[in-house]
């Protein structure tokens, strides 16, 4: 009955994607549309002492400037402001509350006008005096001030002491620079007026939930009131999680003006809202000349602002990883002058992992043993903070089959050891560690008589293809083709979903699905059961399925009845059916998805060029339920971590608190030229206690542990260790 | 942006009489440049005078065995021009390493010399900056200056110039062709461009009133012995942190004529005629290459992030120098370096 699960089953909304039919929030129309610009602040921190809006209320076409100043009431209290989402610990920031400003970029007005243009115009013609205040957004320059947050893995043993003792010591910084998810759609909102105050909200987010409580918090408005839609969404990787300034602004002026408004925020102007922090990475670890742990210290220091506390798993990796008997773990926060960081593709293990595994493979040339062998030498069958098992984990099987696939059994293991011409080559590993996280989510099934189904749920599909899989495990549960399956996501009036992220959706939505396809199953069996000389008379639901249009009997399945003719004769046209994942968070296991990944640079030994020519990435993640969206989720991950590894950083100049390459030309992502060969490799990893399918999740896997292996390759190729990222060609020509 | 007004020139006399008459007015041909310093209230022109229509467009063999290029012939279409291709491959070669195949289809040859710094203040109107502001001081002096120029600096800017393409023209002697209210001018490619000194906000020597008709390229193509090497941030879609434009002619083993051009480094494609007359009638060898980069580099100055540009360059030189010699120019597709 797997037809599509497990299968490389393409896009089902592919098609609406490439030919252009497939909405975005910033392209729904509505009648009598106007356009929101936003005018940020230009200073880090401070007040707005005088906001002149006299010239650009002259410009024609001009309607409003909304400003703290003459703005619609906004809630007075953080409990509103706080999204699902947001940190325990703050204050969330309220867009045109008051005249404070908190960080550079912060929206201090919106202008709306006819049009986009005018509106744009227009914003420069607002005035603005500000009285300044002193500030700080240096964090290297602030580390002094770094405090102590939430609780990292609790302790294990006497780790400073068992560090100070060890035989074999490697200990050091490995800085991890501020970078922004640069999402190809922008951040745009079309807040629709229905009248009466009731608006219909076109948002690019994560989550319409999510930001359908968050609107009817800080409007004071009743649940019905605002219906929030955001069918497809242009990449997010996080960012979205969190209701942005754009969807606040737009709803605040189609309130203020009873008219439909749209928001789209500039690329430069996405540089104001979240981002992954910048971290300062102090990794410790002590061995013995076995080969074997004795202690793992890891201390994170990491920006955040100074209204919120940001802070993400970025030190516990180890635990999951390598037996050791002694580990210490922090987490401290610098509080600076700039937005709250957020999210971004595997938040905390990007930095945190790529740090532990860089002080790895130095440990690795410390002990002078293979890399791989030091990993297997402390190769943890158990999550030793909770000293719990695994519900699986294949990470050996990662190691085999990736080093096979690379043929690392051929690397000479001294630097500088391997060439290529003018260039040096280099090999290097890494290993990559995520969670495996559920969360309740309710779908919806509606199957008709003439053997359609609908099935649907609030979740957003950000891009990693839950519109498919969705699609692929209804058509099979319910035994039909994927084309008479018809998915609706993203509409907080459809049942309940969490924010898409943490890559829990895949494995939550399917179960979801499984759950109401069950319960569909059961009133068909009632209904055929009920039918004179039923083939399924007295047959219990688990021993019957859904297959090829009809109930069948599970052992004989060509004792079944059609699904049109057990609603005929029930004289139904419809059944529907609502039912929400049920999982079992035992707390006898740990669940985690694992990676090995393998990495060759080729480096020009004069001057520094780096090219990354080889990548293969072995994924244990459970169940695959879909082949080929689940090699492209990992593909984007290894090109994000190449970009991690030597492209991606966010420039600030301290000196006037801004980012200074706020712009995708000037903020460096690989481009196709950096990007060569990348091999996939799913290791099969069955898992009977997670959940029924055996599904992991996918989403941010791919990106850990790829900017480690390709750090250790340059060091492989060039003897040079690079800490600091990303590694640009001039770290290596000194 | 600003609000602006909008000409469509109907020739080149017109866009002329429309320059004089719009004081704060700009010439728009690709737009590739200009619309992205409007959209951040860097440029404000009064009106913008549409040149993209004029017959500017053709590529022409010169009586004396060169080529003159129209200003508004696209990127692309020079870049894959047989006469090009087959007699100044090292324009080509530098058109290609620039921006995006996108971008050079829009990008005009008048717009490219005309193109403004990426020093990110200058883009930045909320920060200090002489080239954009003049007397507001310079902020990549004690800043972010680690793309910043190394030769040629004043105290008051230390940009670059970003041109891939007038790096290759500086090297092949090109002239720029002006028309100007009364009648035309031709200047070396080499004196157009100015350095910042104390009047930053002058990128070139084109005065009001003033357009780029053309540009002529000498008889001598070096077709055989070139190489343009780009150095920069990731391996394609960025701007030069170096680059270097080399073009030899040999007898054997033996040089007879040296260009050499740098990019990257300074507020104008960089040369040295000391550094080339040195090459000239020298062997071919990394020796002599390393000579004529010390000559080039000679008064090189690095400020607190762009240090390394220094070194950085002197190997580039080497080894441009070394792949045209050996005829095996660098090769813009395959990123690789020879
Ligand atoms: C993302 C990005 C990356 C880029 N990367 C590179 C790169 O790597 N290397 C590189 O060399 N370039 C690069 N460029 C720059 C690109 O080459 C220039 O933008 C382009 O060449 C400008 O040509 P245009 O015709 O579009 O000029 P426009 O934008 O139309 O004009 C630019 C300026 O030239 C003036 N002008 C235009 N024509 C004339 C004329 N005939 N006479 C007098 N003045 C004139 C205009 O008034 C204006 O001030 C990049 C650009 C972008 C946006
Ligand atoms: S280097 Fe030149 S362009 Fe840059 S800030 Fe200084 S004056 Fe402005």
């Amino acid at each position: 009955m797997n037809a599509y699960v497990g299968t490389p089953t393409s896009r089902v909304d592919g098609r609406a994607k490439v030919t252009g039919t497939a909405k975005y929030a910033g392209e729904f129309p509505a009648d009598g549309l106007v356009h929101g610009f936003v005018v940020e602040a230009t200073i880090p921190c401070g007040r707005i002492a005088r906001l002149d809006t006299s010239a650009a209320l002259n410009v024609n076409g001009v309607l409003d400037v909304l400003t703290h100043a003459n703005r619609p009431p906004l809630a007075d209290n953080d409990e509103a402001w706080k999204d699902e989402v947001a940190p325990e610990k703050g204050s969330p920031f309220r867009p045109l509350y008051d005249d404070t400003i908190k960080f550079n970029g912060q929206p201090i007005a919106l202008v709306v006008a006819e049009d986009w243009e005018t509106a744009k115009f227009a914003a420069t013609l607002v005035r603005v005096e500000y009285e300044p205040s002193g500030f700080a957004t240096d964090l290297e320059g602030e580390r002094g001030s770094a405090a102590e947050t939430d609780e990292p893995p609790k302790p294990r043993g006497d780790a400073a002491a068992a560090l100070a003792r060890a035989a074999v010591r490697h200990e050091a910084d490995y800085v991890i620079p501020t970078e922004h998810h640069n999402p190809m759609e922008l951040f745009a909102t079309t807040a629709v007026w229905d009248g009466g105050g009731k608006l219909t909200v076109y948002d690019k987010t994560q989550g319409v939930q999510n930001v359908h409580k968050f609107l009817c918090g800080v409007f004071d408005k009743k649940p019905s009131d605002i219906r929030v839609i955001s069918p497809y969404v242009g990449g997010a990787f996080g960012s979205g999680l969190r209701p942005q300034h754009q969807v606040v602004l737009a709803t605040l002026a189609a309130l203020a003006l009873k008219r439909s408004v749209r928001v789209v925020l500039t690329r430069q102007q996405m540089y104001g809202l979240g981002y992954r922090p910048m971290t300062i990475e102090r990794v410790g670890l002590g061995a013995k000349s076995d080969g074997t742990l004795e202690a793992v210290t890891h201390e994170a220091i990491a920006v955040t602002s100074r209204y919120e506390d940001f802070a993400r798993n970025d030190t516990g990796w180890a635990e999951q990883l390598y037996s050791s008997p002694n580990s210490r773990f922090s987490h401290k926060l610098v509080h600076l002058d700039v937005s709250t960081p957020c999210d971004m593709r595997a938040p905390g293990a990007a930095s945190g992992v790529c740090a532990l595994e860089c002080a790895m493979d130095e440990l690795a040339v410390a002990l002078k043993i293979d890399p791989i062998d030091l990993r297997l030498n402390c190769y943890s069958d158990r999550d030793q903070s909770e000293n719990l098992p695994y519900t699986s984990k294949q990470l050996r099987e990662c190691y085999a089959r990736g080093a096979e696939a690379f043929g690392w059994s051929r690397r000479n293991p001294a630097p500088r050891s391997m060439h290529d011409g003018n260039e040096l080559v280099g090999w290097g590993m890494a290993t990559g560690v995520w969670e495996a996280l559920q969360m309740p989510v309710a779908v919806r099934i509606v199957l008709t008589s003439n053997g359609h189904a609908e099935v649907s749920c609030a979740a957003s599909d950000i891009g990693t293809g839950t519109y498919t899989i969705v699609a692929q495990v209804a058509a099979d549960a319910l035994g039909l083709p994927i084309e008479n399956i018809s998915v609706r996501l993203a509409d907080s009036t459809l049942p309940q979903a969490p924010v898409e992220g943490g890559s829990w959706m895949a494995a939550s939505s399917a179960h979801a699905v499984l759950a109401a396809a069950e319960d569909v199953r059961k009133e068909l069996l009632s209904l055929a059961g009920k039918m004179p000389g039923s083939p399924l008379a007295d047959a219990e639901l688990a021993d019957t399925v859904l297959i090829d249009g009809s109930i069948a009997r599970a052992a004989d399945n060509s004792r079944a009845v059609s699904i049109a003719d057990a609603m005929r004769h029930g004289n139904i046209e419809r059944i529907a059916k609502e039912k929400v994942n049920q999982f079992d968070e035992d707390k006898k296991h740990a669940r985690n998805t694992h990676s090995a990944v393998f990495a060759e640079v080729k480096i020009d030994e004069q001057l520094g060029v780096i090219r990354v020519t080889r990548i293969v990435s072995a994924v244990a993640a459970g169940r695959i339920l879909n082949t080929k969206t689940g090699r492209s989720q990992i593909m984007g991950g290894v090109v994000w971590g190449i970009g991690m590894a030597l492209h991606e950083e966010t420039v600030m100049d301290h000196r006037f608190g801004r980012i200074m390459n706020a712009n995708i030309a000037e903020y460096h992502i690989p481009v196709n030229a950096d990007v060569h060969d990348i091999d996939v490799i799913f290791v099969d990893e069955p898992d009977a206690h997670i959940n029924k399918l055996g599904v992991k999740g996918l989403g941010e896997i791919g990106i850990v542990g790829v900017p480690a292996a390709i750090a250790n390759a340059v060091y492989h190729a060039t003897g040079k260790r690079i800490r600091r990222f990303p590694i640009t060609l001039d770290k290596l020509l000194g | 942006m600003n609000n602006f007004q909008y000409s469509r020139a109907a020739d080149v006399a017109d866009a002329i009489r429309l320059l004089a008459a719009n004081p704060g007015a700009r010439l728009i041909a690709g737009g590739t440049n200009l619309i992205d310093l409007m959209k951040e209230n860097v440029e404000r022109p009064s009106r913008l005078i549409d040149i993209s229509r004029l017959p500017l467009r053709k590529v022409e063999e010169t009586a004396d065995g060169g080529l003159r290029i129209g200003a508004l012939v696209p990127n692309s279409d020079l870049a894959y021009h047989p006469l090009i291709e087959q007699r100044y491959p090292l324009l080509a070669s530098a058109i290609l390493a620039g921006a995006s195949a996108q971008l050079r289809n829009m990008a005009s040859v008048g717009g490219n010399l005309m193109q403004r710094t990426r020093c990110a203040y200058f883009y930045d109107t909320a920060t200090p900056c002489n080239k954009r502001n003049p007397g507001t001081g310079c902020s990549a002096l004690d800043g972010l200056n680690r793309n910043h120029a190394i030769l040629g600096t004043s105290a008051s800017c230390i940009a670059t110039n970003p041109s891939d393409m007038s790096v290759a023209l500086a090297a092949l002697g090109a002239l720029v062709h002006i028309a100007r209210p009364s009648g035309e001018r031709t200047i070396a490619l080499t004196d157009f461009h100015r350095l910042p000194g104390d009047t930053p906000h002058v990128d070139v020597n084109l005065g009001a009133g003033e357009i780029i008709i053309a540009i002529e390229l000498p008889p001598l193509g070096f077709a055989q012995n070139y190489s343009y090497l780009k150095i920069r941030d990731r391996l394609s879609y960025a701007f030069a942190l170096v680059s270097v434009a080399a073009a030899l002619e040999l007898e054997g083993n033996a040089i007879t004529q040296a260009r050499i051009a740098l990019g990257g480094v300074a507020h104008k494609p960089w040369r040295s005629l000391e550094a080339e007359a040195a090459l000239r009638g020298q062997a071919a060898t990394v020796d002599h290459f390393s000579h004529a980069a010390d000559l080039l580099l000679a008064g090189a100055t690095a400020r607190a992030h762009n240090g390394f540009k220094i070194e950085l360059a002197r190997r580039a030189i080497v080894r441009t120098l070394t792949q045209a010699a050996d005829a095996t120019p660098q090769s813009q597709s395959h990123k690789k370096i020879a």
